[in-house]
């Protein structure tokens, strides 16, 4: 048996999600975890692993909201495996060391999670109150690691670096603001079903094209909307499937992989990033199709990357993406040939930081997505997270 | 006092602090394998190609060409310029050296992908650091 059969999804569980909830981020992160274990029909005293992305944290900007040994010691955990860190590939690359260690027999259920408090961390002050000037010119650490070659240009933020990739990509393959524009208006129109997600008001692609320019050809709306909420779910050994409250999630294959430069301007071809190397490995190591797959949560902590998600995985030719979501049918909830971002991403339902499009795959999957739920009980699904040089990306499918 | 712009400056290191004076002289430097030539960006202490440690800086043209660009509108952070023209240029010395920088001395709106584009540099000289900027070949002179 491959090892991703080995290893099932047995549970997910989400806390309240908010713009600004001004909670402790201990108590968003608990409440998802205790109810991704109760949805799983488990008990802490079942859990004997935990895995988590990025692991501990000390600056005030919200991006972790706990660490493994938070967890591990507000609900006595007994545990056999455990592993919190960012240098992985991307955010669902924490969940995968949990299929890992489960298929290596070092636990049985694996509590994987990731919570946020961006929202309330920031403030009033937007998001150059958490950059690394604070929003002035107060004395900060000199630039290392690959920071030494954006911050003293004035770019901190993914945003003008993802910015530079889509430029290019309009570039080669005349992509339009028009075509990436459905991305958020997709987004959007998907979160006035959710009743979790930040924001719901109607929007056009007029509004969309009308949003100021943060970074061209990036607007306000092709990127995410910071705000407090945890995440998790459980990854279980087959095995333990007859002990679980419902027929959990299979996982048929994932991907990990970075055969180029691990930079966010070195890699070889800056239009397709990392996710061509994690997609390329994931579909070698199962006998599913691109066809077969009947929903796609990807990505989309900038419009641009969900973009390129698609062309790597394969949804459409390379360089296609545009014409494939030009006027939104393909990508469409309801009768389109790849229902996309059903909760609304991360521009709309908000910055829950990758953890929040496998939470989506897998209520979907379950046929538990309520007023957004995708018709025709699909039972294929994937969920991609990651951009740049980080990516990682998981296959599912619904057991009976 | 300098009247350098307000900038975050690269931590300084024995490995890192020839390319970041390279303005000093006003020639652009960067690491090179002395047994097989390969141009190595960001510094290393290895040649990533034939794995030998005999590394120096040496001069490159100082010319490239815009690879791709953002007009960057979003104050992150303080910056002399808004919007500022952030771009990943490609130098002409080896397929694929690449380096992120703002295009100056031109309206942002001229900026494109393919433009030839040539080093100049902002002094940081109280802290040995000269940003190298780049501005349109043959463009205004400074």
């Amino acid at each position: 048996m491959k090892p991703e059969h080995q290893t099932v999804i047995s549970g997910a569980g989400q806390s309240d999600v908010g713009r600004r909830l001004f909670r402790d981020p201990l108590e968003l992160t608990l409440d998802a975890c205790v109810a991704a274990i109760a949805d799983a029909g488990l008990t802490t005293k079942d859990i004997d692993g935990i895995s988590t992305y990025p692991g501990p944290g000390s600056d005030p900007s919200g991006f972790t909201g706990a660490s493994v040994v938070d967890v591990h010691d507000a609900l006595r955990l007994e545990i056999g495996w455990w592993s919190g860190g960012i240098e992985r590939p991307g955010q669902l690359g924490a969940v995968i060391d949990a299929c890992m260690a489960v298929a290596f027999g070092l636990a049985r259920h694996v509590l994987c999670f990731r919570s946020v408090y961006e929202g309330s961390a920031q403030g009033t002050g937007g998001r150059a109150a958490v950059m690394p000037t604070g929003g002035g010119r107060q004395a900060i650490p000199r630039a290392s690691g690959f920071m030494e070659w954006v911050l003293p240009y004035g770019a901190p933020s993914a945003a003008p670096w993802i910015a530079m990739m889509a430029q290019r990509h309009f570039h080669e393959f005349g992509t339009t603001p028009e075509q990436l524009g459905q991305i958020a208006v997709n987004a959007r129109k998907n979160a006035a079903l959710n009743p979790k997600a930040i924001y719901t008001d109607p929007m056009t692609l007029d509004d969309y094209l009308n949003s100021r320019v943060i970074a061209s050809p990036l607007r306000l709306f092709d990127c995410d909307v910071p705000c407090d909420g945890g995440t998790a779910v459980i990854v279980s050994h087959v095995d333990t499937v007859p002990d679980l409250r419902k027929p959990p999630i299979r996982v048929e294959a994932v991907g990990t992989a970075l055969r180029g430069r691990p930079s966010w301007d070195q890699f070889d071809d800056l239009t397709t990033m990392a996710l061509r190397d994690a997609s390329a490995q994931l579909w070698s190591r199962t006998d599913l199709k691109p066809s077969d797959v009947e929903l796609a949560e990807m990505y989309d902590g900038f419009s641009f990357i969900t973009m390129a998600w698609l062309e790597a995985m394969g949804f459409c030719g390379k360089g296609e993406s545009g014409p494939f979501v030009e006027g939104g049918h393909n990508i469409s909830r309801v009768g389109g040939v790849l229902p996309l971002n059903t909760n609304g991403g991360q521009l709309s339902a908000g910055r829950l930081h990758g953890f929040g499009f496998l939470h989506e795959a897998c209520v979907q999957l379950w046929g538990e997505a309520g007023a957004r739920q995708v018709p025709g009980e699909p039972e294929v699904g994937v969920a991609c997270t990651g951009g740049g040089p980080l990516a990682g990306a998981m296959l599912l499918t619904r057991s009976r | 006092m300098s009247d350098a712009p307000f900038r975050i400056l690269p931590r300084i290191t024995e490995r890192n602090a020839p390319f970041w004076a390279s303005g000093r002289d006003g020639i652009l430097r960067f690491q090179r394998c002395q047994a097989c030539r390969y141009w190595i960006h960001p510094h290393s202490v290895m040649c990533p190609q034939c794995l030998s440690k005999e590394i120096a800086y040496e001069p490159v043209s100082g010319r490239a060409t815009v690879h791709t660009f953002t007009i960057n509108h979003q104050p992150w952070m303080p910056v002399p310029e808004l919007p500022f023209a952030l771009a990943i240029v490609e130098l002409p010395e080896q397929e694929g050296l690449r380096f992120t920088t703002v295009i100056v001395d031109c309206d942002v709106e001229d900026v494109h992908i393919g433009m030839p584009v040539e080093v100049t540099f902002e002094a940081h000289e109280e802290e040995s650091v000269w940003i190298p900027l780049f501005r349109p070949a043959g463009g205004l002179s400074g």
